[in-house]
């Protein structure tokens, strides 16, 4: 069973954890991705995001389909924020089940990967009462490339 | 024969424009570089963004492309730098 949601409010991980717990699941995977207090440019106040509304749960879809096909998997929960999120808030969370650890594991790192570099979102950093695009990483493109 | 091109984030912005009406030429294959070649074509800061190897990704139908796949009628293209989810 596989969600993939956009949306405004909090997410409740513990809830999302126990509607992956079921038959046959030995592991559980979360990873959450909090809104980072400093950028190159100094400390950020909050971050604003836009997305592509027709194609971000189309790719988000399409990321969770990849890792399928990498990993025996047994449910994936992927939910991504857009909102106006001050320092430390959460942003984004993955949740996997499996079998076995491992798999857990490594498609979770996979998933945050290929959503970084793939999903159309873009951030926006307030920094000293000024909104600035936030710009990419080489970082994160090496990363996605690591898993081809 | 006309397609949609869509906008975001840092592109949106410094155009000034979500999205546009773009008539395509009849008379031969268009790939994205071509409707690039167009848009850089209008000089200024259409120039600036898309006369560029790279820091452009396109998006036909809501599905990520490279520059060569062609684009088709009543298509939707949409034009965005890297993105920045996460």
């Amino acid at each position: 069973m596989n969600v993939v949601r956009v949306q405004t409010q909090p997410f409740d991980l513990a809830a999302e954890v126990a509607a992956l717990e079921g038959e046959g699941v030995g592991a559980v995977v979360t990873f959450t991705g909090l809104v980072r207090n400093t950028s190159a440019l100094g400390r950020v106040e909050a971050i604003e995001l836009e997305h592509y509304p027709a194609m971000t749960e189309k790719s988000l879809q399409a990321i969770v389909r990849e890792a399928e096909q990498r990993w025996p998997l047994l449910g994936v929960t992927l939910i991504h924020r857009i909102a106006y999120l001050e320092a430390g808030a959460p942003i984004v969370m993955v949740a996997v089940a499996s079998k076995h650890r491992e798999a857990a594991f490594e498609a979770a790192s996979f998933l945050m990967d290929f959503l970084k570099t793939r999903a159309p979102f873009w951030k926006k950093e307030w920094v000293g009462g000024v909104a600035h695009w936030v710009e990419s990483k080489t970082s994160d493109a090496e990363a996605a490339d690591r898993w081809s | 024969m006309m397609i949609t091109i869509l906008y975001f984030a840092r592109f949106r912005e410094k155009l000034g424009c979500d999205q546009e009406q773009f008539e395509l030429p009849v008379d031969r294959d268009t790939s994205v570089q071509s409707v690039l070649d167009v848009l850089a074509a209008r000089g200024g800061i259409w120039q600036e963004l898309f006369d560029c190897e790279k820091g452009v990704l396109a998006a036909i139908n809501q599905e990520m492309v490279s520059r060569e796949t062609l684009v088709y009628d009543e298509d939707e293209l949409a034009l965005f730098p890297p993105v920045t989810g996460g």
